[in-house]
């Protein structure tokens, strides 16, 4: 048993080692019963970070995701160069993850719902917001607007991408611009805060939602937890800035279990829908006379 | 100038309220003022010394401001004599009452929001608020508002919507306040709020960068149909100093972060996210705040009276269009509308989670 054990904690590290030990708890998990549970921890529930395709399998049924504008590259408009250029992390990110932008859009169905779906992917450049992201997010509003389906944006991001500048800052404004005229129609809008989501896009699309809600233990907030604590000199305090001190603060509408939120979001859908999927629906009936 | 970007993070603790590429100006408006006082005292006429020795002033100021580099301007913008919100209400304004309080939670004043009246246009005015004196600069945090300064901001600029006054807004914040409270309060919410609903909102709105524009605290007052900026200020996604500390892990890096940045008002005319960079009088607003304060108030009456001639309908049209395309490059993005998915689809099946990637 013992030995067994060693050979384990030896491969932890490995890629394709069988078992993974637990951020929180410590706990060594085999993999596979915790992909079962979509990456939560079988011992104390800590909801891993989903890469943005794993988190599309967990939220569209098989075989219904048609995913849009997945050619949108992200582009070096100022050469910016810090220690190493921009252009060569764009390339190096790109590589990793197989994917060209952090965001993630499209449409497919949601327990045999339509809706659009837009995800942030913390995998790439730590799920920040340039152009394109902010780009996709909004052609994301735009689709949802015409087509009129409920829209779900999934986020986890460390804020706007610096290396972008202001331009990156403006796509606040872009996101919020097009919620509005999207709000304003009557689209239904709902927002899955994930771990992590703080800075530019907690701050601009992402609460701006007819319902928000959150994973277990997500840190959610506007600025770092570090830069807060470098700038009052004081601990924070314990569970600040966490999915449940948001709640507790009135600043989201639920708290849901990753196991759970497939079907939470399709009875949101259900219970509100919203004047414009209403109005679809009620056309399609018509169709079919 | 690399040499002197140097200089100016190693003299940043200095008590001179001047900055180093400022001390040869200085020194030469002293020596005039000597002369110009020996003159008096005197009775003797040094005109032929004096004139010299101020056509020379004028062009070293010159020469010394055009190659300011960005985090020189990005100093200048903090200047301690620059004038700020409260300056440009006494100086600029004819008429003024403010109005106080987010009616939910407080009286924030890091911003100052209220009526105001220039050349009989009326309007309402929104402005960050730096503080003065050391009590001032405490009280507002520096200029750092919290989510009750946005939320007084938004329930003004809801007021002057009804009642058809258009809103100019006056930034100038390192960024939005970093703290317990503000993260209690919904600090994020609040600027998103604002953001979102100044796209919409059925006035004129003029914005101008007067000092920093310091990333979403800024961009929280920062929405509107005319974005402008002055000449030194500046606006950035986040402070110099932060920029090092992250991207080249050392705060001393900050003039490299400024300039990678591009935060400046040329760059951002140049990426068109400013509307229109507006002029400061010679060598900074801080050399001639009323003199500053009379530009502004120009630029300010045209585009106010430029602004309400436009219908409601199209105003908002315009402000939509100009935000849906920002920051888009048309080399890499067609404008909108022009784009259809089913150009650029790419379908792909639910890709299998990956047996690698545990946590
Ligand atoms: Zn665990």
């Amino acid at each position: 048993m013992a030995m067994g054990w060693n050979r384990f904690r030896k491969k932890k590290d490995m890629p394709s080692g069988l078992w993974t030990k637990c951020d929180q708890c410590g706990a060594m998990i085999f993999k596979r019963d915790m992909e079962k549970r979509y990456k939560v921890c079988p011992e104390c529930d800590h909801h891993f970070v989903l890469t943005g395709p794993e988190r599309v399998e967990l939220l569209i049924d098989e075989g219904t995701w048609i995913e849009e504008f997945a050619e949108l590259s992200a582009t070096d408009r100022l050469h910016f160069v810090d220690k190493v250029p921009y252009t060569d992390r764009i390339e190096k990110t790109v590589a990793k993850t197989g994917r060209n932008e952090a965001m993630i859009i499209g449409s497919g169905q949601l327990g045999g719902r339509p809706i659009v779906l837009g995800v942030l992917d913390f995998a790439f450049m730590g799920g920040s917001m340039g152009v394109i992201v902010g780009e996709k997010v909004t052609l994301a509003i735009e689709h949802a607007e015409r087509e009129k389906l409920p829209l779900i944006l999934v986020t986890s991001s460390g804020g706007a991408r610096m290396q972008e500048g202001t331009l990156s800052l403006m796509q606040m404004a872009k996101t919020c611009n097009a919620l509005g005229r999207f709000d304003s129609a009557g689209g239904l809008y709902i927002s899955v805060l994930t771990h992590p989501t703080t800075g530019g896009v907690i701050a601009s699309f992402a609460p701006m939602a007819d319902m928000v809600l959150a994973e277990p233990g997500a840190l959610i907030g506007f600025a770092g937890p570090r830069v807060i604590q470098t700038t009052l000199k004081q601990d924070l305090p314990p569970g600040f800035q966490r999915s449940e001190f948001l709640l507790e603060h009135g600043q989201i509408d639920r708290i849901v279990s990753r196991e759970d939120l497939k079907e939470e979001i399709g009875r949101l859908i259900d219970f509100v829908k919203g004047p414009v999927v209403r109005a679809r629906e009620a056309k399609v009936a018509e169709a079919e006379g | 100038m690399t040499d002197k970007s140097k200089k100016s993070t190693e003299s940043n603790a200095s008590n001179a309220s001047d900055l180093e590429f400022e001390r040869p100006i200085t020194e030469l408006e002293m020596k005039i003022k000597d002369l110009e006082a020996l003159s008096q005292s005197s009775g003797m006429n040094l005109n032929g010394q004096l004139n010299p020795l101020k056509a020379r002033l004028d062009k070293l100021i010159q020469d010394v401001f055009t190659k300011l580099e960005p985090w020189d301007r990005v100093r200048v913008a903090r200047h301690k004599e620059r004038p700020l919100t409260t300056d440009y209400i006494q100086l600029m304004i004819d008429e003024w009452v403010e109005l106080h309080g987010d009616r939910l939670f407080g009286d924030d004043p890091a911003i100052v929001t209220g009526l105001a009246q220039m050349d009989g246009e009326r309007f309402l005015l929104v402005g960050h608020r730096k503080g003065k004196t050391t009590q001032d600069k405490i009280a507002c945090n520096f200029g750092c508002a919290h989510p009750e300064g946005y939320r007084k901001a938004l329930s003004k600029m809801k007021l002057a919507e009804k009642f058809g006054l258009p809103i100019v807004t006056l930034i100038n914040t390192p960024g939005a306040y970093p703290g317990i409270g503000a993260e209690e309060r919904g600090q994020a919410q609040a600027i998103a709020m604002n953001i979102l609903e100044m796209s919409r909102l059925r006035v004129p709105i003029i914005c101008v960068v007067i000092g920093e524009g310091g990333s979403g605290g800024a961009l929280g007052i920062g929405v509107g149909d005319r974005v402008n900026i002055l000449q030194y200020a500046y606006y950035s996604v986040i402070s110099p100093e932060g920029c090092a500390a992250i991207l080249w892990k050392s705060g001393d890096k900050a003039p490299e972060a400024a300039k990678a940045l591009r935060l400046t008002a040329d760059d951002l005319q140049q990426l068109a996210l400013v509307d229109q960079v507006i002029p400061e009088p010679l060598g900074g607003a801080h050399r001639d705040p009323a003199g500053m304060a009379q530009i502004l108030r120009d630029a300010l009456l045209a585009q106010l009276r430029e602004l309400k001639r436009i219908p409601t309908d199209r105003l908002l049209e315009e402000r939509f269009d100009k935000y849906r395309n920002l920051g888009n490059d048309a080399s890499v993005l067609a404008p909108a509308g022009t784009a259809s998915p089913a150009d650029s689809t790419s379908s792909s099946s639910p890709e299998k989670a990956s047996e690698e990637s545990a946590g």
